[in-house]
């Protein structure tokens, strides 16, 4: 028999046991100070180097001003177009997406998410294999004379194919989850279509268009890799500028005040999404308004949209993988006689070391590097990643202050990471192992925002159910959250694999050149001359692509469902 | 006023709609019962020119209008979930269909201020959708289709997301104010209750056909068929088979039954016990209680047999008892 002192006591251990689990929670929340040690030695250390380096030298020079008005004037007027020229193409298809059904329409949904996730090395790589001087269009029809390499539609249409799926994402989710009675109760008002969309559709979707307008706006003006590989030599933007200043000029006081200028304007841009993204409506009971295109309009609208999309998706990611199979050059001596076939050569070569080639070792070498990266990027952006996500599911008012702190680096541009640490740890850019550490500062926001919805997830009943059934702490880890967090940590791992193999604006600046990787080593084959330079730079970025494409099924495979991603 | 002929309409090769035909007249309520899945629904949308029929005619004073877009045809829609416009508030949303219809500034803040205060929400007017509680967003989606003064009224399944206190009280103003403003309506529900309250007409509607309609009382004394009186729960329905002019066999004993249907020796019949005790009747159910439920008024008493009847006194449990019922011939 139990005394009532005895059951009072078992009683008294199941209640600590189930109030016990926010302390869990809460004793692990201490142990996100060390993504904070992480983030003050790797970001806010060298962020408050760029500033010192800003004020206490010769910044100031109405030279430096001019070079940073005119690289700020072009990063606006290129961001601009290249944003509205997205909307132009994205809002039709977020329509199109959000309101019919047709045959093949999550392959193609899927298709235009494709871009978005791949390296800007490989984008780039694409529009040169289709529309570049010794791309697939040039060779085949070797008497047309234009120029696309070097040129700003080749910048803004690379930023349409990159960032159009975000207006897709965006706007298609908000359109969809617009309860449809709304537009009944509308029209059995007296409203038609058009005053449907001014006064009702449209005023709903203005957060969500808002939105995703900023987002394309940011993601424009901190572009880098296009802006260099495509732009040329004529064009630089702020990102440009930075890196041309601290890596061929060897300016560095300059870089760090285009740093700043280009921090302060994405942290503007930032905030302002943030706010957007807060006040935006959320629609409850979505429900699938699907139609087949019935009348000759929606199937014109249907096909000519699909159309389209297929053409400018499927173009430049076909061409590369065909132009790094074929042989398509003029011999020497016989101008304008080009020789056609098909070849391996490009991708055997790549395992030669060369003398005069562009590497000392064998440019294979660069994808061991790339993986080695990769997996130490994985390791560390999980190790720091957890406890700022479980911190960030449940944050408490003082780690709500710290969020944004975390999510910094989110905003501020990879070659800005690479400036600082260039100004902070440059002796130490002799040893590969920065490069891992800077991948992880890019890739960390990531992890945590895959991380945190899931962990947020976890109803708190599940746990003091499991805690009330005896589970202790460690098996309410164990049984409870492990399962369900394991999907969402092979998403959130496989991210961190996928941005490190692509990462390219830190890595250029930071990269040692006998340690390069893939995306370094095609940028430097692209600015080689020579047939077979090229050649190696189209079947690594083939090699680049497959593995971001492998990645980005991995990651969709294990997230979960309907979380958010920007 | 508003007629509807003859109306046919398929959904993915299953007959959701099939020959539906009634009238209604000015000043009446028409409700529409049916279980989930019966197309009472359905039909709703292809009056408001939501869905177009595959065939069949809607017309309003003799104006055919089965292909009218909906925005031209004058009639007002309450939802279940209100669809109340999230960005605009109280006023904003009642003005909504005078505002498509170019009326005048004055005359919109006037007949807005008339609709709120015809649902008693004035005062509400700068307040947001989105604060309301339920009940409240209810009366401004109901506002909102008074203000545009349709002519005609339709509410899909209005009260589904109230409670039932709430739902009795907006239940009785609706009436009132339907009565007040003689707007012919279409009330579509699957609560009896409802149905009966707030309708001059009930049409019940089972997989797409109309299969009994009549006033409220018509309905309730004169079923007709054993599937509505089974989705009213009228009463014990009970298998016969005819083994005599007016007897019937069932497995709860024979039954003497005056029908007015002509049935021969075999048949098979459906019978209607009424669960009230009737004291002049020659039939009685009879058994073991086997549960008596407390029902404010009076008890609930089922038999072991599966049989229920509502008594003014408890039974005890396992005590046997016979009681005279009405019981009827559903053919």
């Amino acid at each position: 028999m139990e005394t009532g002192k005895q059951v009072h006591k078992r009683l008294g251990r199941r209640i600590s046991l189930s109030t016990c689990i926010p302390v869990y929670l809460s004793t692990c929340s201490l142990l996100w100070l060390l993504p904070l040690t992480f983030l003050a030695i790797f970001f806010f250390l060298p962020l408050s180097r760029i500033l010192v380096l800003t004020f206490d030298t010769s910044a100031f020079d109405p030279d430096n001003f001019r070079i940073a008005g005119s690289a700020l004037r072009f990063t606006f007027y290129q961001a601009f177009l290249s944003t509205l020229l997205t909307l132009l193409l994205g809002l039709p298809s977020a329509f199109l997406f959000a309101r019919y059904d047709f045959r093949g329409k999550s392959f193609l949904r899927a298709f235009t998410a494709i871009p978005f996730m791949l390296p800007t090395v490989v984008v780039a790589a694409g529009f040169s294999a289709l529309l570049g001087p010794r791309g697939l269009t040039h060779t085949l029809f070797p008497l047309s004379s234009f120029q696309f390499i070097g040129t700003l539609p080749a910048i803004l249409i690379a930023h349409v194919f990159y960032n159009t799926t975000i207006i897709i994402r965006i706007v298609g989710t908000a359109l969809s989850s617009l309860d449809p009675k709304l537009e009944h109760a509308a029209r059995s008002l007296g409203a038609d279509t058009f005053h449907v969309w001014k006064n009702v559709i449209l005023p709903l979707l203005r957060p969500a268009i808002f939105a995703a307008t900023l987002l394309v706006f940011l993601f424009d003006f901190t572009s880098f890799g296009v802006i260099l590989l495509l732009g040329g030599s004529k064009f630089s933007t702020i990102e440009v500028e930075i890196y041309l200043q601290a890596v061929r000029q060897l300016n560095l006081p300059v870089a760090a005040l285009l740093a700043i200028i280009q921090l302060i304007c994405t942290l503007v841009f930032s905030i302002l999404y943030t706010r957007m993204t807060s006040r935006s409506v959320t629609q409850l009971a979505p429900r699938s308004t699907l139609i087949r295109p019935k009348t000759f309009r929606q199937k014109l609208f249907v096909t000519v949209l699909c159309f389209l999309l297929y053409a400018f998706f499927l173009l430049p990611l076909s061409s590369l993988p065909i132009r790094s199979l074929f042989r398509l050059e003029a011999d020497r001596g016989q101008r304008g006689e080009v020789q056609y076939g098909f070849t391996t050569d490009y991708y055997t070569e790549l395992f030669v070391n060369r003398r005069g080639s562009v590497f000392y070792v064998p440019p294979i070498q660069a994808a061991f590097n790339s993986l080695g990266y990769a997996g130490a990027t994985v390791v560390l952006s999980l190790l720091l990643g957890y406890p700022a996500a479980i911190a960030l599911a449940k944050p408490t008012r003082l780690e709500k202050i710290l969020d944004p702190l975390i999510m910094l680096p989110l905003g501020s541009s990879a070659v800005m990471l690479g400036l600082g640490f260039i100004i902070t740890y440059g002796k130490w850019l002799t040893s590969p192992w920065l490069v891992p550490f800077a991948h992880t500062l890019v890739a960390l926001p990531f992890v945590i925002r895959t991380l945190q919805p899931t962990i947020a997830s976890i109803p708190q009943r599940l746990r003091q159910a499991a805690s009330s059934l005896g589970a202790s702490p460690f098996e309410v880890w164990k049984q409870i959250d492990f399962p369900i967090l394991r999907r969402a940590t092979l998403a959130a791992g496989t991210f961190a694999f996928t941005i490190s193999l692509g990462e390219f604006g830190a890595t250029l600046l930071i990269a040692r050149p006998e340690y390069p990787t893939i995306p370094v080593a095609i940028e430097r084959f692209l600015s080689q001359p020579g047939g077979l330079n090229y050649g190696q730079s189209m079947a690594m970025a083939t090699i680049l692509m497959l593995l971001a494409i492998i990645g980005m099924l991995a990651i969709e495979k294990f997230r979960l469902p309907n979380t958010g991603e920007f | 006023m508003l007629e509807v002929r003859n109306i046919f309409k398929t959904y993915e090769g299953r007959l959701l709609l099939n020959d539906i035909s009634f009238t209604v007249a000015e000043g009446e309520t028409i409700c529409l019962l049916g279980a989930s899945g019966s197309g009472k629904s359905t039909l709703l949308r292809i009056i408001a020119g939501l869905e177009v029929p595959d065939s069949g005619l809607i017309s309003f004073n003799g104006l055919d209008l089965t292909t009218t877009p909906p925005h031209l045809r004058d009639f007002g829609l309450v939802f279940q979930d209100y669809a109340l416009f999230p960005h605009l508030n109280v006023n904003d949303n009642v003005a909504f269909g005078l505002k498509m219809r170019r009326v005048g500034q004055d005359e919109i803040v006037q007949r807005v201020a008339t609709s709120l205060e015809l649902v008693s929400l004035t005062g509400f007017g700068t307040r947001k959708v989105t604060d309301l509680s339920g009940g409240e967003q209810q009366r401004v989606a109901l506002a909102r289709a008074l203000a545009i003064r349709p002519r005609l009224l339709m509410f899909d399944e209005p009260l589904g997301a109230l409670d039932r206190t709430l739902r009795e009280d907006l239940l009785n103003e609706l009436r009132m104010i339907l009565h007040r403003t003689k707007i012919p309506a279409i009330y579509v529900t699957h609560d009896q209750e409802e149905a009966f309250t707030i309708a001059d007409q009930v049409l019940i509607l089972h997989e797409g056909r109309i299969i009994r309609e009549g006033t409220p009382a018509d309905v309730w004394m004169q079923p007709e068929s054993a599937i509505v009186a089974g989705f009213l729960g009228l009463g014990n329905l009970l298998d016969g088979e005819v083994i005599a002019q007016n007897e019937f066999q069932t497995e709860n004993g024979v039954f003497t039954v005056k029908c007015a249907h002509t049935h021969s020796r075999g048949d098979k019949v459906h019978l209607l016990a009424r669960p009230l005790p009737a004291g002049d009747e020659a039939n009685f159910v009879s058994g073991a209680v086997a549960d008596v439920i407390f029902q404010q008024d009076r008890f609930k008493v089922t038999l072991e047999n599966g049989l229920y009847i509502y008594l003014r006194e408890a039974p005890e449990v396992g005590q046997k008892i016979s009681v005279p019922v009405k019981v009827e011939c559903l053919a």
